[in-house]
């Protein structure tokens, strides 16, 4: 940006823009704030902003209660596990349609994407039925297979287009210099994709952690995640509002600081490249 | 030990015929350019070679090996390639040093050699940088160098100088032309810039739409075309064509004359054939001066002219062609010989 | 780069991404229209008949379809004439030159990455509670009467949570779009006299038009199926106020187990995602060169 500007102009754009973003950013501050306050005064009229008793008990209550721990482990199994499972598919799909394409690649890319289109509710009946057969309903493996697979067009979108990007002469110097598929992909294409696969993993384990359809659907407590956990305190008679902040902080606190960091992937991956 | 014989081979991609047909003879020890329009196979072809792509038909043979089938690792060729293709997070030796490492080469035979071909381009001060951190020549070297270590059979250059601005292109040009002499090494070289093929050729291949349409050292093409597509495409500024009835006269359908070979004179008429006209456009180059002529009938003629004559636009002149040096083609456009 | 070696090699590395989606939509999907034939209920197991196409007569004069359809498009439509509109304004805002630049980009783009669960009961609870929450107090601070949110404008109170879920998409979408904007093409525009005014319109909106086109596709996608702020705040009430298509299939599935009448409506849900489905793949097809 080198041009020309008044300072009033910054310093009433700066105004504006601060404002908007305290604005935007202002119902997770005050769930961080109410997580820090007693039952009664997250509750009370007229709400206290700063100057009320700090108190990190609601953290230690929510802590304290294994099952919370239990769910955040879920989480954590479900989302990685889902999106290790489809990097495994989706690294050598990827590598083979950007660097060795046909004249099916095209399609195939597209089709993939348009699986990605099908609305959940499409094959909720189906889904449903066929996990509670197989014994899937309320159990991790269950969700790392519907998440992964939900994901899996992402992923190799995300991929394609960072492969994409490194040039093929690179990779046929290699072939020149005498390296074999598995050598290139070692010691010449990973290293150089390293950057991309990532920050496809990071965006992909925040889809995944924040994933509250097949979860909600298909979990009810042994294999249920933060999302599903979250939601048990939508009971009309629950006034734990502390307790919610608290939980819901810790919930979202990691994947907040991982979604910073991954922001400018995160247009690249949601518009499928369309938008960089 | 390194002749490349091309013998029928076709390359289609889906149903466009890129290479239609190619025989070609490339001797062991000579510096072989490719040249010709963008879009006429030249890559295409040098990547048939280099194993890259699949031939669709005929066989490719390497010091009377037949190696249509083999990878191109195992060809025996290194390539130089346009956009040098440097490994960005290896380093200089690392670069040169690859194609010995995935042979499976002991570290320190992969040292000495990286080192030995480093200095041959003066690059033993880089050895330890990052491509990154190098300028266009200095990574044009790394790629070359890469290139040279293994001691290949052939060489395949790529356009290689095509990124370089223009002084160090000039540079570079020698350098290779050298290097290739030293190493005595065959080479094929890709370029769509006929200066370089005329520079650095021992024979130039001229191709066209997938066909060869000349093959021969630099001074045959220029002495002697085999068609107007040669005689058009080498030589610069291009050579004059002119139809008509001037070219029945030599019993052609069409003549060719290069803007050297035209004497410039400033008087009408005289002996000989001769087309007067005004001078469009001078273009004064100090040690030549390139005359832009409305000749009437003949059409618009270049004319060049060692040193100044003092001629500008607007001026009235005669051009006169060598009679040794008029080149005949028939309706089919190939060069008529006596 | 193309030998039959990495042709063939091509194929067996895309094999097994290629037939696990395969599977994934094509069973599914086979399941969802057989069970849509059937008068199928998990409360009666073994009266299994086929009806034909009465599941989706049935489904499609439901009078709760009618209000589920009107509230989709309500949902979705409002949404993303929110976003865009604020999106567009906030990348505008952000594009200035501003100090802390990266901060307030940072709480823009927050809210994108709480869960849909959290912010819904956030929303509903710390913010928009009838009697403690905040806005209530800002009301009655301001002399008004505090609205009851879910009660009085139900579907408006998940319009509201849902778009600021996704205005921080359509925000840092358009902003990203903003910084690619050659910097010369303004300054050619200023030089030929143009005020900040017709920049906007002659050359920034122009030039925003893809990546707004792209915006609301992909958020429509995800906004057709909106289902965890419904479930955790309203349940779809009160009466049918808030169900959506997802929802309303949802509550046909899973609470009223009717197996057939829920896949007849699973497939209503498909076709009318592909429409839109259809647009975004031919956007982004064309983008692509392989």
């Amino acid at each position: 940006m080198a041009r020309r500007t008044t300072t009033t102009h910054a310093v009433v754009s700066t105004g504006a823009a601060w404002l908007v973003g305290l604005i935007i950013f202002f119902p997770i501050l005050w769930m961080i704030l109410a997580s820090f306050k007693t039952e009664l005064e997250a509750f009370a009229t007229p709400p206290s902003f700063l100057f009320f008793e700090w108190t990190t008990e609601n953290y230690g209550i929510v802590q304290e209660r294994s099952d919370y721990m239990h769910h955040a482990m879920n989480s954590l199994t479900i989302a990685g596990g889902s999106v290790l499972i489809a990097m495994l598919f989706a690294i050598p799909a990827a590598y083979a349609m950007a660097f060795a394409p046909t004249e099916r690649t095209r399609g195939t890319l597209l089709w993939m994407l348009s699986t990605k289109m099908m609305p959940p509710v499409g094959v909720l009946v189906p889904i449903y039925l066929v996990f509670r057969d197989l014994g899937l309903l309320d159990t991790r493996t269950g969700l790392i297979i519907v998440l992964c697979l939900g994901n899996l067009p992402i992923v190799i979108w995300m991929l394609f287009t960072y492969f994409k990007e490194i040039p093929k002469d690179i990779l046929e110097a290699a072939r020149m210099d005498g390296a074999t598929i598995l050598k290139e992909l070692a010691f010449v294409l990973t290293p150089m994709a390293v950057p991309g696969i990532a920050s496809t993993l990071l965006l992909n384990f925040i889809l995944a952690w924040n994933e509250a359809f097949w979860t909600l659907n298909l979990s009810t407590s042994n294999a249920a995640p933060l999302t599903v956990f979250i939601a048990s305190y939508s009971s009309p008679e629950g006034l734990f509002w502390a307790k919610l902040s608290a939980a819901s902080t810790l919930a979202i606190a990691p994947i907040l600081i991982l979604g910073w960091f991954s922001q400018k992937q995160l247009v690249r991956g949601l518009t499928f490249g369309a938008v960089k | 030990m390194g002749s490349i014989t091309l013998d029928g081979v076709r390359k289609t991609f889906g149903s466009v015929n890129v290479i239609p047909n190619v025989n070609l003879e490339i001797d062991d020890g000579s510096f072989v350019v490719f040249v010709g329009p963008s879009g006429c196979g030249k890559s295409t072809l040098l990547r048939l070679i280099a194993g890259l792509e699949d031939i669709s038909d005929g066989r490719i043979l390497i010091d009377g090996r037949d190696v249509t089938n083999v990878p191109p690792a195992k060809r025996g060729l290194s390539m130089v390639f346009q956009s040098y293709a440097l490994y960005p997070h290896m380093s200089v030796r690392g670069n040169i040093g690859f194609g010995l490492k995935m042979a499976g080469l002991p570290k320190a035979e992969i040292d000495r050699k990286v080192e030995g071909a480093a200095s041959i381009l003066n690059l033993t001060p880089y050895l330890d940088r990052k491509p990154r951190e190098l300028s266009g020549g200095q990574r044009q070297r790394v790629a070359i160098g890469r290139a040279i270590v293994r001691e290949p059979e052939g060489f395949l250059f790529d356009e290689p100088l095509s990124n370089l601005d223009a002084a160090l292109r000039v540079n570079m040009r020698l350098e290779i032309a050298k290097l290739q002499k030293d190493l005595a090494t065959t080479a094929v070289y890709v370029t769509h810039d006929q200066v370089e093929a005329m520079t650095m050729a021992d024979k130039i291949v001229v191709l066209n739409a997938g066909n060869v349409e000349q093959y021969g050292t630099p001074l045959e093409l220029y002495e002697r075309p085999a068609n107007l597509f040669v005689a058009g495409f080498i030589g610069s500024p291009r050579m004059n064509f002119i139809g008509g009835r001037i070219a029945s006269a030599h019993g052609a359908a069409t003549i060719g004359i290069r803007p050297e070979h035209l004497r410039v004179a400033r008087e009408e008429g005289g002996q000989g054939e001769g087309w007067s006209g005004v001078i469009s456009v001078a273009e004064h180059l100090g040690s030549d001066t390139f005359l832009y002529v409305d000749a009437g009938e003949a059409g618009t003629l270049t004319a060049r002219v060692i040193g100044e004559l003092g001629l500008n636009e607007g001026g009235r002149v005669t051009l006169k062609p060598d009679p040794a040096h008029i080149h005949r083609f028939d309706q089919t456009g190939k060069a008529i010989r006596p | 780069m193309s030998t039959r070696q990495t042709r063939v090699l091509g194929r067996v590395l895309t094999a097994p991404s290629v037939g696990l989606l395969f599977v994934w939509m094509i069973v599914p999907l086979a399941m969802t229209i057989y069970f849509s034939t059937l008068r199928y209920n998990l409360l009666n197991p073994g009266t299994e008949d086929f009806i034909g196409l009465e599941n989706y007569v049935y489904f499609l004069t439901d009078p709760a379809f009618l209000a589920s359809l009107r509230n989709t498009l309500v949902l979705v439509g409002s949404v993303l004439l929110i976003t865009v509109v604020l999106g567009t304004g906030v990348a505008l805002l952000i594009d200035q030159p501003i100090f802390g630049r990266n901060i307030v980009r940072l709480l823009v783009i927050a809210p994108f990455f709480v869960m849909p669960t959290v912010s819904a009961l956030v929303w509903k609870n710390l913010l928009m509670h009838p009697v403690s929450g905040l806005f209530a107090w800002i009301a009655t601070s301001l002399g008004l009467r505090p609205i009851d949110w879910f009660a009085e404008m139900p579907l408006f109170s998940i319009i509201l949570i849902v778009s600021w879920q996704w205005l921080p998409f359509a925000s840092l979408i358009l902003l990203t779009a903003l910084q690619s904007l050659d910097e010369e093409q303004k300054e050619a525009a200023e030089m030929d006299g143009a005020k900040a005014f017709s920049t906007f319109f002659y050359i920034t909106l122009p030039h925003l038009a893809r990546p707004i086109t792209v915006v609301i596709l992909i958020e429509t996608i995800f906004l057709l199926t909106v289902f965890a702020e419904i479930f955790v705040t309203t349940g779809g009430g009160p009466g049918l106020q808030t169900t959506n298509i997802a929802f309303l299939i949802y509550s046909q599935a899973l609470i009223q187990y009717d197996v057939g009448g829920a896949s007849a409506g699973g497939l209503v849900a498909v076709v009318l995602a592909n429409i839109v489905a259809m647009f975004l793949v031919r956007m982004v097809g064309k983008n692509l060169e392989t």
